[in-house]
């Protein structure tokens, strides 16, 4: 029982971690139709400077806020700057931009900060079953999510940005800056990618140490169905419960052939994700 | 502007532009097998010149280039846009060195059959699997599929070998031809073989009817669907001959290299390879080819032009890298339709001018 | 006529392959061995492939690092026999693929003389017959697999690494005889380094081991395996993992409470690298002065190359001397000193060599060595018996920076044989004739 109760709470705090990167992903996808490979390269450029500005200044809340304020700009840049001039031309085109783009920071970040493995510490104290690390990251994640939800939902700046990516043409005509929404969109997206960065960073990162948790950031956003916040974080839980049950009791081998089979099961059954509305469906 | 042109020139694949009509009037599987043997004739004669290394790396191009061709006629040919694609060459690759171990005594060409009916069988489960998914969902669907695949290869390490693989011997150039050619020579020549029959069968395919129908899915299922083309199963035959194609080419790499492990077959090769396809062009076989190359050649001459500049240690580890990404980028930026689109576009001129003969 | 020469090749090429079995290959002449490829008059190329990039580079690209050092001091000191030593590192990614391409590059494009010290055991193995093949001396390979030392089918392939059948045996006496009676559990990496380490652990610890957990390189949360060795209350866990899953190990343990006695592996035991990794981790601790010593105090380790943690010994001092001049900069490590200590028996080989440098004169002079340092364990390079390092010592870390050898050095065999104690003596760097 005991063992049940561990596996539960470790799947839920890495779920969490997965949730908060499947969350950048949905705003992304809702700004622009557009899966974005290079979240985990933002993510890495965020918590790399984190680690350097804590490294400096002795403050892991200094650094913290460095990285996620460095992850804000740099979905904006990206924005502007590298995905705009293609974004235009094909969604397949500006998937694979996206995919030069974790390139090139992959080897940026190995060429600024070399390829070895650096300590980059929790925000708590990690000592203890589901310790004080774990419940900031299941809680600032489902801060998140809600106020994600109260913004699109509810204030004028979600509305226009909802209306921008979904009906472009109506919204440039009724006053709402199309491209500045967008450019908003995504840094959104990247300051929760860089969220996920600080919560998946410790205890070690290195050029490729977001690689497994954006594939399964990736699932659960696909898995709860990309329109939906809570989707994806009800995906993330899915996929980290999921993954740690069978690391557990099967063997961590199979803990990816675990992932394999939720998303088979869940897309089987509710081929647009679990909490996604028909309606949304391309027709 | 451009599209129209290149969307009708995908209808004949990799067929040069303009030609006799003599050539023309031939039916398109015998144009096919002609322009294999005639690809088969340059190679061989290009191998007569290279050495060992290049013989190895041309035969890398060869089958890097038919799984690239398989994805081209599923991503490009029905729009169904796979993340997963190393997961058949992974297939492929099991299967040949399971093959080769356990019967040795099977020739090679059955060998590669019989991979070719398991990766058949594969893309058949994997299609029926996802048929109903759309854009991100089959994406995201493919992608942990790439990822999950090679647990398998630890789950069942005393078949597979774990982490450490499987390593096979196979044959090299037969006794008559020792002193000749080298076996990685005779290697090339057997991958290339291979590759450009199976080009020409993927070149008919995509200019028949199926690719037709495929053409059509891909622009409006709607329609397609209320035209009369079984939506569902064309979609499943797509993704059962890219994954033959896949397989196919695992099973040559595996029989070149002789070494097959998980390392191989990570989420990277499968986004190496739909990168290198958008890059290589997207509507054509032939930017297959381009593509083939650049996963090849690209990183290889990047890190010795990087060598050249002598830089900090950590610089010229991971320039190459950038500069894969960095030129992905840039020609996506500016030759939406990737290399072949570019030189369509140079060479449209000449065509206009030769066509009026 | 083109296209006929075309068609024939094509009806050969299918006739040929249709016939024969693919797995049926005909045994290939012994290459030619006197040959003094990639040597000059004023400098020898020899080369290796090493994960400089991608997820395995944080773990193993100081090992080249530390062995370029070393050959850039050697040079400086005018080289072996008047030669400069060429050392061509290539980027394999730890893709096995990529292997297979670079070690081509290396042979045909660079003309190496010898491979020195390719990294992995996945990935060397994928070009372990070429090498022999084509008569490339293929010289301590960086793995500790049972399989570099098997002379009849790879007779030019010269192991190094102590192998992990060898170092567990000595462990698992260790912990027999100094833990007698205590529950002792297992963790290890889920490949050959696993296997062969359990192979010989077992033979001392099969009564008294109450868990064997492993792990995936892939998957870096250890949460269950942990909580499964506490839960069989095991005492002494042995870990046969690489750094990065020593310390992650070690900091789940922290996590929930649990403090047993560990025992490294010589793979995993790099403290310097553990304390790189751990340092961020004990704040708020007591040992919050001195980084990661609250993880490492008293901690277990086997080893058989010099330690970069002994001030005293006078290997560690040349090679902080060496590190000092020709480094990056950043802190030495154990990983380092392992390319650094086969740069140093690589460089000892070829001046042995003699003047007259050929491939046949460097494998005479492998089988001929006699083999004083820098380890402190004795080391086999003969005619048939390729296995490299023949034992390890043990030693505790203490708080502080400090270690301890708590056992001399030990060596055996890789089947049921004894444990013997040596008399071997490595001598200093500078008696030690590996250079002009």
């Amino acid at each position: 029982m005991t063992t049940f109760l561990n596996l539960t709470l470790n799947g839920l705090a890495t779920g969490a971690v997965y949730a908060a990167l499947a969350l950048s992903l949905v705003i992304i996808y809702q700004a622009t139709r557009l899966v974005n490979f290079a979240q985990p390269a933002l993510a890495l450029v965020a918590v790399y400077i984190a680690y350097t500005v804590s490294q400096m200044t002795g403050s892991y809340w200094i650094g913290f806020v460095a990285g996620l304020l460095s992850g804000l700009v740099a979905g904006a840049l990206v924005e502007r700057v590298v995905i705009r001039p293609i974004a235009k031309s094909s969604e397949l085109n500006a998937i694979i931009v996206t995919l030069g783009l974790l390139l090139i920071v992959q080897g940026g970040v190995g060429m600024i900060w070399g390829n070895r493995q650096h300590g980059f510490p929790y925000a708590f104290d990690y000592v203890g079953r589901f310790s004080p690390a774990d419940v900031f990251a299941v809680a600032s994640v489902a801060v998140t999510a809600l106020l994600l939800f109260g913004l699109y939902q509810f204030t004028p700046l979600g509305l226009r940005m909802r209306a921008a990516a979904f009906r472009p043409e109506a919204a440039r005509l009724s006053g709402v800056k199309v491209g500045l929404m967008l450019t908003a969109g995504w840094a959104i997206a990247s300051l929760i990618g860089a969220l996920a960065g600080m919560l998946a960073g410790p205890p070690f990162i290195s050029p490729n140490a977001f690689d497994g948790v954006f594939v399964y950031g990736i699932t659960a956003a696909v898995i709860g169905g990309l329109d939906n916040p809570f989707g994806a974080v009800l995906g993330g839980v899915l996929i980290g419960l999921g993954m740690s049950y069978v690391s557990g009791y099967a063997g961590p081998e199979l803990a990816t052939l675990a992932a394999l089979a939720i998303v088979v099961l869940v897309l089987s059954v509710r081929p647009d994700g679990i909490l996604s509305r028909p309606a949304a469906r391309k027709v | 502007m451009t599209t129209t042109s290149t969307s009708s020139n995908a209808v004949e694949a990799p067929a040069p532009p303009a030609r006799p009509r003599g050539w023309r009037a031939l039916p398109s599987p015998v144009r096919h097998l002609l322009l294999a043997a005639l690809g088969l004739a340059v190679f061989t004669g290009f191998l007569l010149v290279t050495g060992d290394l290049t013989a190895l790396r041309m035969a890398a191009v060869g089958y890097t280039m038919l799984s690239i061709a398989g994805l081209q006629l599923l991503v490009g040919g029905s729009g169904q846009v796979s993340l997963g694609h190393g997961a058949f060459m992974m297939i492929g690759a099991y299967t040949t060195a399971l093959l080769v171990i356990h019967m040795p005594m099977l020739p090679l060409a059955a060998d590669l059959l019989l991979v070719v009916l398991v990766a058949v069988v594969a893309g058949i489960a994997v299609g029926a699997a996802t048929a109903r998914l759309h854009g991100p969902y089959l994406a995201g669907a493919t992608l942990i599929l790439a990822v999950g695949l090679p647990g398998l290869a630890h789950r069942y390490h005393e078949v597979l070998g774990g982490s450490n693989g499987l390593t096979i011997r196979t044959a090299g150039a037969p006794p008559f031809l020792q002193g000749v050619v080298t076996n990685s020579e005779w290697k090339a020549l057997v991958v290339w073989t291979t590759v450009l029959l199976a080009m020409a069968l993927l070149a008919t395919v995509n200019s028949g009817r199926l690719g037709r129908r495929l053409r059509a899915i891909r622009d409006d299922e709607n329609a397609a669907a209320m035209a009369g083309i079984p939506v569902g199963r064309t979609k499943v035959v797509a993704f059962v001959i890219a994954s033959a194609a896949g397989g196919l080419a695992g099973g040559l790499q595996a029989y070149v290299l002789g070494t097959i492990t998980p390392g191989s077959f990570t989420l990277a090769l499968s986004l190496t390879l739909i990168a290198a396809l958008v890059l290589g062009g997207i509507s054509s076989m032939w930017g297959a080819l381009w593509a083939g190359l650049a996963v090849v050649y690209l990183e290889i001459w990047a890190s010795d032009a990087t060598r050249a500049l002598n830089l900090d240690r950590d610089v010229e580890n991971n320039l190459p890298v950038v500069v894969f990404g960095v030129l992905l980028i840039l020609i996506l930026r500016f030759w939406p339709l990737g290399v072949h689109g570019a030189v369509q576009r140079l060479t449209a001129p000449l065509r206009k001018k030769s066509a009026p003969r | 006529m083109k296209k006929q020469a075309g068609a024939i090749a094509l009806a050969l090429t299918l006739t040929a392959t249709a016939c024969t079995g693919a797995g049926e290959v005909a045994e290939s002449d012994a290459a030619d061995l006197d040959v003094s490829t990639g040597v000059t008059d004023d400098s020898i190329i020899i080369g290796t492939h090493q994960p400089l990039t991608g997820p395995a580079a944080p773990g193993y690209m100081s090992i080249s690092l530390g062995a370029r050092a070393v050959f850039d001091h050697v040079n400086a000191q005018g080289g072996v026999n008047g030669r400069t030593i060429d050392y061509r590192v290539e980027d394999d990614v730890y893709d096995p693929a990529q292997t297979i391409d670079v070690t081509r590059q290396l042979v045909i494009e660079d003309e190496i003389f010898a491979m020195m010290g390719g990294l992995g055991t996945p990935t060397h193995s994928g070009v372990l017959d070429y090498l022999n093949d084509e008569g490339v001396p293929d010289v301590f390979p960086s793995s500790g697999a049972l399989a570099w030392n098997n002379p009849e089918e790879h007779p030019l392939t010269y192991g190094w690494q102590t192998d992990y059948t060898k170092e567990a045996k000595i462990q698992g006496q260790y912990i027999a005889d100094n833990f007698e009676g205590q529950a002792v559990g297992y963790l290890f990496q889920n490949d050959d380094v696993g296997e062969d380490s359990q192979a010989g652990l077992d033979q001392y610890l099969a009564d008294t081991v109450v868990a064997r957990e492993h792990y995936e390189s892939e998957v870096t949360d250890l949460s269950a395996q942990l909580s499964s060795l506490k839960d069989a209350e095991a005492e002494v866990v042995v870990c046969s993992c690489i750094p990065a899953f020593v310390a992650l190990a070690m900091l789940e343990a922290a996590s929930i409470g649990y403090e047993p006695q560990w025992v490294l592996s010589s793979i995993g035991g790099d403290t310097a690298t553990l304390q790189a990794l751990l340092a961020n981790f004990t704040k708020d601790t007591d040992a919050e002065d001195v980084p990661a010593d609250a993880f490492l105090d008293g901690v277990l380790i086997t080893s058989y190359m010099p330690r970069v943690e002994d001030q005293e010994d006078e290997w560690s001092q040349f090679f902080n001397a060496v590190w000092e001049e020709y480094g990056d900069g950043g802190p030495l490590t154990n990983t380092h000193v392992f390319g650094m200590t086969q740069a140093v028996m690589f460089s000892q080989v070829l001046k042995s060599a003699g003047e007259d440098l050929t491939r046949q004169s460097l494998i005479d002079a492998l089988h001929t060595q006699e083999w004083q340092g820098p380890s402190p364990v004795p080391f086999s390079s003969t005619e048939d018996d390729r296995g490299g390092h023949q034992g390890v010592y043990v030693l505790r870390y203490n708080a502080g920076g400090e270690i301890e050898m708590v056992q001399d050095p030990m060596v055996t065999d890789r089947e049921g044989g004894p444990i013997e104690a040596t008399d071997y003596e490595p001598l200093p760097p500078t008696e030690l004739d590996f250079h002009d």
